[in-house]
């Protein structure tokens, strides 16, 4: 059975499992989320109603997947991704989609993939920004040889501080769940190595390629043996 | 002809909501940053450490090209470049 690890089930994990769920008949889906539901979640995070509210959002998001997909199996894990719980909560996965909302696990979730050989793909969004890049095991660059580390707490804002454009979670998270797809179906990622972007104000996407950097403390540990077969 | 630097939203606000910028006479990377400090004060800060260096979360791209894969701040700018920074983000 094919297992998909969604890490953060808000304005990206919510259309991204939905998506995929639609798209791979039978997939397995774990549902990985701290948070509950609050009434400013709804416009984007398109799994919950307003009843939901309170509610721990992996386990209202994996009965609502199963509603709405049948024959999707969602499980929820309402658990925080940190070093120590990584193994736990990628055990047996074959590709984890991270859309979670903090730089510290951002780059928690690049490592522990990068070092246990799974496929990341790792979607962003702030304010009218976008931004999707794939992770291969074993080969290619990572987030870290992008960006360096992440920022001290307070210096860059994070979603929920600075807001984000509610339709724009659609887009990049539905693009993380075709990049998703085509891993799966062993297909050519469109992202690994580049860092394709949404400027949703101006109605422009780029990329920018990122190859892997020599000094990448992640990329030197990572395995280099051939890729994981999927 | 002059460096195009495109602005990334967040750092909007400190160029008057511009999205792109140009800079004239930059031989380097660093003096085109220097030149921006400048005129929109406070960009620096959000571009460099206390040290002068590449913040670890920012990225500045010329052309398609990582400035971290060569020679970083020191690198070489012709006319007609463009400078593309690209801040980490982290919402979802």
């Amino acid at each position: 059975m094919t297992t998909v690890v969604i890490l953060g089930v808000g304005g990206l994990g919510c259309p991204a499992a939905l998506a995929l769920a639609e798209e791979v008949p039978g997939i397995r889906l774990i549902l990985v989320d701290p948070d509950r539901v609050e009434r400013s979640n709804l416009a984007r995070q398109i799994l919950f109603t307003d009843g939901d509210v309170g509610e721990p959002k992996a386990i209202v998001a994996a009965r609502r997947l199963g509603e709405l997909v049948p024959g999707a199996q969602a499980e929820p894990r309402v658990a925080a991704f940190r070093p120590e719980t990584a193994a736990a909560l990628l055990a047996g996965c074959q590709l984890v989609l991270d859309g979670t909302d903090e730089f510290e696990t951002r780059f928690a979730v690049n490592d522990a993939a990068r070092a246990s050989g799974i496929p990341l793909v790792h979607g962003a969004v702030l304010g009218w920004r976008g931004q999707i890049l794939t992770v291969l095991p074993g080969t290619g660059s990572c987030l870290r040889c992008l960006f360096e580390g992440p920022p001290p707490r307070g210096a860059v804002p994070t979603c929920a501080e600075a807001g984000v454009v509610a339709p724009l979670c659609g887009v990049v998270g539905a693009a993380m769940a075709s990049e998703a797809g085509r891993l799966l179906r062993g297909e050519s990622p469109r992202w690994a190595g580049r860092l394709h972007q949404w400027d949703a104000l101006h109605s422009k996407e780029r990329d920018v390629r990122v190859p892997p950097r020599p000094d990448c403390p992640t990329c030197a540990v990572a395995p280099r043996a051939a890729l994981r077969h999927l | 002809m002059p460096i195009v630097v495109k602005i990334p939203a967040p750092l909007r606000p400190l160029t008057q909501g511009q999205s792109e910028v140009t800079v004239e006479n930059a031989a380097t990377v660093a003096a085109a940053v220097e030149d921006l400090s400048r005129r929109y004060p406070g960009l620096r800060e959000r571009l460099l450490d206390d040290k002068g260096a590449l913040r670890r979360y920012v990225n500045i791209f010329r052309n398609d090209e990582d400035i971290r894969h060569g020679k970083s701040l020191q690198t070489s700018l012709s006319e007609g470049d463009k400078l593309t920074i690209v801040p980490a983000i982290a919402g979802g």
